[in-house]
């Protein structure tokens, strides 16, 4: 049955407590690298020491991380935990997506990149009808030309770009 | 009279018009989306308004801010679903109607009341400047290091029931804004000898981490949902005219958005919270709220509304950010070299004018928009999540990697992406993490400053305004912790009361016996008393 603490604790139980486990032994192993991580300087203030802020940031990250894991109204791992890990690392997968997205871009281009990238991953997610692919290739033309012709934001060619012939491959490189 | 015509020069020219376009339209169109809030916006935005002129990068995400919430109001009317964060007690009201089919009237009703609740609060905050321009140059570093201290106080004591957590995920912020070379002494801090955190980490790369890949990711996991929408029939002129006629809810409600835009941490939802809690008190109706109240519906959202002009006030006058929002465009002043706090206000009132003048525009042009262009933005709500979530990871990588065509960014970005997932999936708060970061950093190079002239503890609050930031520190912690206390109290008294009352089938009867007896008891009292007073009437 659940107990009175269970039915106020406001969120999800899945998860909790190996989130807060996880951010205790964080917060310890951080604690412990402090003295090998920052510097104590000599005739200087304590309030101006650069080990100061770093070391009441990671105090204060244990001690209410620690009163947050005692304060739990589950002490015990369940199967309904694990599931919740698993579902966090299902994220993993479009996090790695997002990556090879960052590493292609800079060899291919942005443009043919993004025109690969959106409707690969529409068809990775079930969007595999002719009207679907056809707006996530037009979503990547538009994000391109908005971002990169219009608003002209930092994004370097492609180095395919550089084997195109003159005049295009300053348009492209400069463009899209 | 020249300061407002001098504000006028600033906003004529094309690119800040532009500007208001397209922060206005966009944001309309960003808070019709279920899934897709401001934060994940402004996030993606950031660096590109880097290249702006900061009036002309600043007015696009102030419109994204101040708009959002007007379109949040289209999904959460007529689907039951807020299309931003704060739009959850428009669902209250708002949907109720919608279901006894009067679509147009919650919608005409919400945008007027938004309407309302914006233009109050620049209007307060045009006339509150000067006021503001005194006070601001009072604030030395010691007041800034306190103002920045209480900021973040109110930030983990506004999360009620998750304090501990909140506390915990600020003093993460305040780590993170620590790592790499230490500016005073040149000591690295962190860095565990690897040459990519020496430089630190970047505010916009945590932001686009926390807010926009972890939603992207959100997005992505989740199901689509087959969306049903109601068709809207008639004009959308109406809700002017009815908000007229509760006038007192309308002024309360925009002066609770105000007062609470205007703390750093409290911010939309106790706005929120206390305007609809009075008007409910005060209604004649009360049992009408969450039921398609009128009154309720005009409460949330002129207060909502009221909150992102007053939000700008601890930004300008002081250089701190209350909350996520304003945070991030603190980074755009950064970038240009333009310090925000009591210099600004001294020397660049203009500015400050031009910019709320800008947020008047923007709640016109807004309000027009909507009346004239609800029916064709009602279909942006039926966006798939999952297609939905490909958009915000695609733009994401602008975000990130045109901020230094760096891929250690985005592995970082990548980083807290997964972090922020976490969170959200947990229902824990994000914001505390970014405010830590912020505000850590504040506090840092202020109390260093303040600190180099104090020779005894007690000097650091010997000025007024200290002592009063001080005082309200403290009271603050007192409040919180007694109402920690109470509400320890009020869970042992509802354990005790589980644990010990019987479950047997005649003591569940007895108790029912003893309700019913006292339930009647209260009647034929209530009964009597009524006949008394009447009998005095007559005499």
């Amino acid at each position: 049955m659940t107990t009175e603490r269970e039915r106020r604790f406001p969120g999800p139980r899945r998860g909790q407590l190996i989130f807060a486990v996880v951010f205790v032994l964080f917060s310890a192993f951080l604690l412990s690298q402090v003295p090998s991580e920052t510097r104590w300087v000599a005739k200087t203030g304590f309030f101006a020491q650069p080990r100061f802020w770093p070391a009441t940031g990671i105090g204060a990250m244990f001690v209410l991380g620690a009163l947050y894991l005692i304060k739990l109204p589950w002490h015990r791992f369940q199967a309904a935990d694990w599931i919740e890990a698993r579902k966090w690392a299902s994220a993993l997968e479009y996090a790695a997506w997002f990556m090879g997205y960052v590493f292609v871009v800079p060899i291919v281009g942005y443009l043919p990149t993004t025109m690969v990238f959106v409707p690969a991953l529409a068809w990775r997610l079930g969007y595999r009808s002719r009207k679907m692919i056809l707006i996530s290739i037009a979503f990547a033309i538009v994000t391109v030309i908005i971002f990169k012709s219009f608003l002209s934001v930092k994004i370097p060619g492609g180095m395919l770009y550089e084997y195109l012939p003159g005049a295009i491959r300053s348009f492209f490189i400069l463009n899209l | 009279m020249d300061l407002f015509l001098s504000s006028v020069e600033i906003l004529a020219r094309w690119d800040v018009v532009l500007a208001l376009l397209v922060g206005s339209v966009g944001g309309v169109l960003i808070g019709a989306i279920p899934g897709v809030g401001p934060a994940v916006a402004i996030a993606i935005l950031l660096p590109a308004t880097f290249s702006m002129q900061p009036i002309v990068g600043l007015t696009v995400l102030l419109g994204i801010y101040g708009s959002s919430m007007y379109g949040g109001s289209i999904p959460a009317v007529l689907i039951n679903t807020p299309g931003t964060a704060v739009n959850a007690l428009t669902t209250y009201d708002g949907y109720p109607m919608t279901v006894r089919g009067e679509p147009r009237r919650a919608l005409s009703l919400a945008y007027s009341a938004s309407f309302f609740g914006g233009i109050f609060s620049v209007i307060c905050l045009i006339l509150f400047a000067p006021v503001l321009a005194k006070v601001a140059p009072l604030f030395g570093s010691r007041e800034i290091f306190l103002a920045a201290l209480l900021g973040i106080i109110l930030v983990i004591v506004a999360h009620r029931g998750q304090s501990l957590i909140a506390g915990s995920l600020a003093a993460f912020g305040i780590f993170i804004q620590t790592i790499g070379l230490e500016p005073v002494k040149y000591s690295k801090r962190f860095t565990f000898d690897q040459a990519f955190l020496s430089g630190g980490i970047d505010l916009i790369v945590v932001v686009l981490g926390l807010f926009a890949l972890s939603q992207a990711f959100v997005l992505l996991t989740s199901d689509d949902e087959k969306i049903r929408i109601t068709r809207l029939r008639g004009g959308l002129f109406q809700g002017l005219r009815e908000l007229s006629r509760h006038p007192r809810v309308a002024t309360v409600s925009a002066t609770f958005g105000v007062l609470m835009g205007m703390i750093p941490g409290v911010g939309e939802f106790t706005a929120q919270f206390l305007s609809y809690t009075y008007a409910q008190k005060t209604s004649k109706r009360p049992q009408d709220f969450g039921h398609g109240s009128s009154e309720g519906l005009i409460a949330s959202e002129t207060a909502n509304n009221a909150v992102p002009a007053a939000a700008m006030v601890p930004l300008l006058a002081l250089g701190i950010p209350g909350e996520a929002l304003t945070a991030m465009m603190l980074s755009v002043f950064y970038v240009h070299n333009v310090v925000p706090g009591p210099a600004l206000f001294q020397k660049h009132m203009d500015f400050i004018i031009a910019l709320y003048l800008a947020l008047l525009i923007l709640n016109v042009l807004v309000l027009l928009f909507l009346l004239v262009a609800t029916r064709p933005l009602i279909s942006v709500v039926k966006i798939p999540n999952k297609f939905l979530g490909i958009t915000v990871l695609t733009l994401s990588f602008v975000g990130v990697y045109s901020l230094r065509n760096s891929v250690t960014d985005c592995i970082i970005a990548a980083i807290f992406g997964i972090v922020g997932y976490i969170l959200k999936r947990l229902s824990l708060p994000i914001v505390p993490i970014i405010l830590g970061m912020v505000l850590g950093n504040i506090m840092e190079v202020k109390l260093r400053a303040g600190m180099a002239r104090v020779n005894e503890p007690f000097d650091f609050i010997d000025r007024p305004v200290a002592m009063i930031l001080f005082l309200v520190i403290v009271g603050v912690l007192v409040i919180h912790v007694r109402q920690v206390w109470l509400d320890r109290k009020a869970l042992k008294e509802a354990e005790w009361q589980t644990k010990f009352r019987s479950t047997r089938f005649g003591a569940f009867l007895s108790r029912r016996r003893n309700s019913l007896l006292r339930a009647r008891g209260r009647k034929v009292k209530a009964r009597h008393s009524t006949s008394y007073r009447r009998s005095t009437d007559r005499s």
